[in-house]
């Protein structure tokens, strides 16, 4: 890493592209970190950029199309970490576009984060995350903090705020202290707590979530706390659905649980004794 | 949100050989939530012929009682019961009465006449009435009502292979629905008697 960290580290202050024959030395010299230090996107040509985009994404527009605004993601802190649990249906109106979309976003090794609102904004942001993370790592020598994390994204949707961004986030990782988890959404809002749902069924979720929670939950209870509490948002909301996708966060990183069919999970849970939570 | 939308719900119906069948989703919802998983939309209204509802479920069950209402009346008056196409014509003009402030229903008839003839049919919500010689659909699931039915619908279906073929066109139809599921009623009628099966399928 550090034959990384030195390459990067002189390129910013000595790199010139002035003379032509030298481009090929400056090559190696290119700095990422100062090439994309800001995405730029290219902005309609229209007097008011903000009243023509709304105008056309706006539930009312007859040419609307956003994908994925039905979701249900939830995220708590336990004893053993983090429990980071989604469901996978993608809608656009009333249609199913997929059952089968990946709503957990592995930012890196270390670092969850989940998916709720616009599909492209969520993708798009938290991979422009991850890469800077690692931008972080080959500076700095050490991993970003999850609360450094969130403040970037934060920040980067903030500059965007009004122009039509839709994403409703959590992050959660480990790092120096501990497990952490925090809400992030297009609003600029960005809070730490230790249980979230987002989405459009996660007033269900959360029902189910408050029932069954308790902080020294065992690993195996606060993964069926999880899995229960999406399985009944995705039973009672029409916009939530598909399966469920479980992830624990633990010191040595995150752990993909496994995936579970709410098709078949409902039947596994009819055939239970009622009035067994978690 | 258009108000069709409001509560959710899928009605099919298709002819077979000597034979006709109609199905439902059992979903009732507010908009997206749901409510009860035991809101069925087909009704029989004479011992050969069903009458399915799917659109605004208040005007579901007023219809519904309107039209048990219509057709008893109907056969005391002709001491008969009434035929399909007849009342496929009760239906539409029952509809049309209310042209300016419609019932939001799009109703969808299955039955067989006196001579055991298939007869199915839908109107629009203002009594337009469509007879189809292999199959209708109405509610929230249409379009992928369409795209099913269109694939598995052959003719002459028997009884069991008319069941096995609308199952699965609603099914199907009905996982590609936010608004519509969470069970089916199947009822296949046949001269000699009718078959009414409850489906498990997805629950949401």
């Amino acid at each position: 890493m550090d034959t990384l960290v030195s390459k990067y580290a002189n390129a910013a202050s000595s790199a010139s592209f002035d003379n032509a024959d030298n481009l090929g030395d400056n090559l190696s010299g290119w700095d990422a970190a100062t090439k994309f230090a800001l995405p730029a996107f290219d902005i309609p040509m229209v007097a008011n950029p903000t009243d023509f985009l709304r105008a056309h994404t706006d539930a009312s527009a007859e040419n609307r199309i956003r994908i994925q605004h039905g979701t249900t993601t939830l995220a708590f802190k336990f004893q053993g970490g983090i429990i980071v649990a989604v469901d996978s249906r993608a809608s656009g109106g009333s249609y199913i576009a997929s059952q089968t979309v990946k709503k957990v976003i592995e930012i890196n090794p270390y670092l969850l984060g989940t998916m709720a609102g616009g599909a492209a904004d969520c993708q798009y942001w938290e991979r422009e995350l991850g890469r800077r993370c690692r931008l972080f790592e080959l500076r700095n020598k050490e991993r970003i903090s999850v609360a450094a994390a969130s403040k970037i994204l934060s920040n980067m949707v903030y500059d965007y705020k009004g122009m039509g961004l839709s994403m409703g986030t959590m992050i959660t990782g480990w790092d120096k202290t501990g497990p952490a988890l925090f809400y992030v959404d297009s609003d600029g809002t960005r809070m730490k707590g230790e249980r979230f749902s987002v989405g459009s069924g996660s007033t269900f979720a959360y029902g189910v979530l408050d029932t069954g929670y308790d902080y020294n939950l065992s690993v195996p209870d606060a993964i069926e706390l999880g899995r229960r509490a999406i399985y009944h948002a995705t039973h009672r909301d029409a916009y939530s659905g598909g399966s469920v996708n479980v992830f624990h966060v633990k010191e040595t990183g995150w752990e993909f649980i496994g995936n579970y069919d709410v098709g078949e999970l409902h039947w596994h849970y009819h055939a239970q004794p009622k009035g067994v939570i978690a | 949100m258009s108000i069709m939308e409001y509560n959710g719900g899928a009605v099919v119906a298709m002819v077979g050989k000597n034979c006709v069948a109609i199905a439902c989703d059992k979903r009732l919802g507010v908009q997206a939530m749901t409510i009860s998983t035991e809101f069925k939309k087909t009704f029989q209204a004479t011992p050969k012929t069903y009458i399915g509802l799917p659109g605004l479920a208040t005007d579901v069950q007023t219809l519904a009682e309107k039209f048990r209402f219509k057709v008893n009346m109907y056969r005391l008056k002709e001491e008969r019961e009434i035929e399909p196409r007849a009342l496929a014509h009760l239906v539409s003009s029952t509809l049309y009465e209310r042209r300016f402030g419609p019932w939001f229903v799009e109703p969808v008839i299955a039955g067989l006449d006196k001579e055991n003839r298939p007869f199915i049919c839908s109107t629009d919500l203002i009594g337009c009435i469509n007879f189809a010689k292999d199959f209708v659909v109405s509610g929230t699931t249409s379009n992928q009502l369409y795209g099913m039915c269109e694939s598995l619908w052959e003719p002459d279906l028997e009884p069991e292979d008319l069941f096995e073929t609308i199952s699965q066109s609603l099914m199907n139809a009905v996982d590609r629905d936010c608004l519509s599921g969470w069970g089916a009623e199947v009822t296949v009628i046949t001269p000699e008697k009718i078959i009414t099966r409850t489906l498990r399928s997805r629950q949401d």
